[in-house]
């Protein structure tokens, strides 16, 4: 039985996976900030084969409650196989480039509390030396776009710090994998002039991350076609991609 | 952002969709969408083949999203969830458990929303009757009620019988609480019977539909003279031994819509012929997995691209049991001079259960359901099979329809009225308005 993790519970992708691992009679502890959300997320995994369901509400940006969190998932599944990070937010590009308070706290939602969390956690799971730890970063991050670069300088952050994490816990037997997903599906993304052919459902991006999960993979983009088009973006030239309205 | 379509792609009139995600949005996004100059409708998983899912605004409000179980109790084998959630949903965590949907049409990826507001029917009508008729409650969300309302036999029932087969129209099903029945397996005993005439379809129906769970037909609606009619009758039961487990399925899909139907004459005789020809003589005995049994066109996802950019038509009717007979000959009759039809023409005995439904479409008869490919002259063909349907008393499924005439359906249903009382005001279908206004 796999004991999992989930911070984020209640968002879409994370909710897909999570009803994938359910399936296969899987222990959760589902973290996330609203109560009646998370009890309806808790009441579907159970009624979908879930041994058993905990949930905890928490605001990830409240750095110090994250060891509570911990120690309170701790108690009840006592080890984690899985943990998945999922917690985030779409920001206002134009807001954040107003007020440098409003660009401190998306970048904290996005960034800040995800280094913060894996911090304590990956000290907790090197203890253990077992167990995945998945973090669900953005194509964001691998180009600041004029567009969107306050999420995608946040999620690049999560991407070096994860690729510098995976390094250290790999000595120890704990994994990390980076999930990249393009444009998804979700209730984040709705209102967005998303281009129709590039935007992946939430089942389709969550398939893409259990299977790297059981894989044991360092990092996957999801759907896998965005690696060849994120090698293309990475690749256009400065004097012309400061001239792109991407 | 996304757009919808009806499952005939016709009208091709593309439904811009707003979505929800949460049961506690519903309200505010009936609000928000709605307006009584331009009102929405909710869509589901876009099943229904013509105008009966299309908003009048062109803007529906997306239910897919609200896909949560809410409580499995599996000794009792009762279950609710959000409106949104599949029958496909169901069956995977059911079906191990040993329970089955009660009943189901002919493709599983219904939600339950819409197997409430369309009252499906399924292969075992003449024994357990309509979806409804297992429905114990739902939630329903109305533009004028401050709180969701519980509706069942009990409570809210005036609401509870409008909404089944209410055409999403009396306000949104938020969730479904709804009975399972027991099963020991998830396979299926089938017998076919091949028939060489109509009258052979009545006789074998009028043996077989009293003793066996499952019984429709599948008839040939190209042949003419003396094999007008002919075709396989199959009949069905669950299998009282065996393991419950699902089989994985590979499931194939039509990647795009096809530029012209692959659906003609032709290939349509073609495939007719061979699938009679295969069938062989007398009785024939299998046991096969419920999946290949109920939902023979799901095992290829997408399968109404194959009918090209003009999309088609489904026409499904059922004429009662005095002229069942007689009319049902002259509607084969008039199909095969038109030299179109489909692959799947389905014929099916109905028995006389009654739904709890107000506007519920099977009667104690015979239905025929079947597809045309859209073209210059279906129009013509399908007011000729109105004529006959109307003349013998019967009527036409909502579900399935982009053409019946207004007043032919305020004929058929009388009921109509009871339903457009109790509308929610910020409700209305393209097919509603057509049939109620023109």
């Amino acid at each position: 039985m796999k004991k999992i993790l989930i911070i984020g519970a209640t968002s879409a992708i994370a909710h897909a996976c999570a009803r994938n691992w359910a399936g296969e009679k899987a222990a959760f502890f589902l973290v996330g900030r609203n109560t009646e959300k998370l009890t309806q997320a808790a009441d579907d995994l159970r009624a979908r084969g879930a041994v058993s369901v905990d949930m905890h509400a928490l605001d990830m940006n409240d750095f110090y409650a994250h060891g509570a969190m911990l120690d309170a998932c701790y108690r009840t599944l006592t080890h984690i196989d899985v943990a998945l990070i999922a917690h985030g937010t779409l920001p206002d590009q134009r807001q954040c480039e107003q007020t440098a308070a409003h660009a401190l706290k998306e970048f904290s939602s996005n960034g800040l509390s995800v280094i913060a969390v894996l911090t304590d956690l990956a000290n907790r799971m090197e203890k253990d030396r077992h167990g995945t730890i998945a973090v669900i970063s953005s194509v964001a991050g691998e180009r600041g776009r004029p567009t969107n670069y306050l999420y995608g300088s946040a999620k690049a952050a999560v991407t070096s710090f994860c690729e510098g994490l995976r390094a250290r816990m790999f000595k120890v037997g704990v994994h990390v994998l980076t999930i990249k997903p393009g444009f998804v599906d979700t209730p984040m993304t709705q209102g967005l002039p998303l281009p129709g052919p590039l935007v992946a459902s939430a089942e389709k991006v969550a398939a893409i991350i259990c299977k790297a999960v059981e894989r044991k993979s360092d990092s996957v983009y999801a759907p896998h076609f965005w690696a060849l088009i994120m090698l293309a973006i990475r690749n256009v030239p400065t004097v012309l991609f400061k001239r792109l309205n991407l | 952002m996304s757009k919808r379509l009806s499952w005939g792609r016709y009208p091709a009139t593309p439904q811009s969709a707003r979505l929800v995600a949460w049961r506690d949005q519903v309200a505010s996004v009936l609000g928000e969408t709605g307006s009584t100059s331009a009102r929405t409708l909710p869509f589901g998983n876009g099943r229904s083949y013509g105008d009966s899912c299309y908003a009048e605004s062109n803007r529906v409000i997306a239910m897919d999203g609200l896909n949560r179980f809410i409580e499995a109790d599996w000794v009792g084998g009762r279950i609710k969830a959000e409106a949104g959630v599949l029958l496909a949903d169901v069956l995977a965590i059911s079906v191990p458990h040993g329970w089955f949907v009660p009943v189901t049409p002919g493709t599983k990826y219904v939600t339950l929303g819409g197997a409430i507001a369309n009252d499906v029917h399924g292969k075992n009508h003449h024994v357990r009757g309509t979806f409804g008729r297992h429905v114990l409650s739902f939630g329903l969300s109305r533009s004028d009620s401050a709180s969701e309302l519980v509706c069942s036999p009990t409570q809210n029932s005036a609401l509870y019988a409008a909404s089944i087969g209410g055409l999403g129209l009396t306000g949104i099903i938020t969730w479904v609480e709804f009975q399972l029945m027991p099963i020991v397996s998830p396979a299926i005993d089938v017998t076919s019977y091949k028939f060489g005439s109509l009258a052979e379809f009545f006789t074998l129906s009028a043996e077989l539909d009293p003793v066996h769970e499952y019984g429709v037909a599948w008839v040939d609606c190209l042949a003419t003279g003396e094999a007008a009619g002919r075709g396989i009758y199959m009949v069905g039961d669950h299998a009282r031994i065996g393991e419950l487990e699902i089989k994985p399925s590979r499931k194939r899909s039509v990647p795009f819509v096809l530029p012209v139907s692959a659906v003609n004459n032709v290939t349509l005789r073609a495939f007719n012929s061979a699938y009679y020809a295969k069938q062989k003589a007398g009785k024939q005995q299998s046991r096969t997995d419920f999946e290949p049994f109920f939902y023979p066109l799901d095992g290829i996802l997408h399968w109404n691209r194959i009918y090209g950019r003009r999309g088609f038509q489904q026409f499904q009717c059922v004429i009662p049991d005095h002229n069942a007979e007689p009319a049902t000959r002259a509607l084969l009759e008039a199909i095969a001079r038109s030299g179109t039809g489909s692959f799947l023409a389905v014929l099916k005995r109905c028995g006389n259960i009654a739904s709890p439904g107000l506007m519920s479409f099977p009667m104690s008869g015979t239905s025929l359901a079947l597809d045309f490919p859209n073209n210059a002259r279906l129009d013509r063909l399908l007011r000729d099979l109105d004529v006959i349907v109307n003349e013998a008393g019967g009527r036409l499924y909502p579900a399935k329809d982009a053409h019946m005439r207004g007043e032919d359906f305020r004929r058929a249903y009388p009921q109509w009225h009871e339903v457009e009382a109790l509308r929610d005001p910020l409700l209305c279908s393209q097919f509603w308005k057509r049939v109620t206004q023109s």
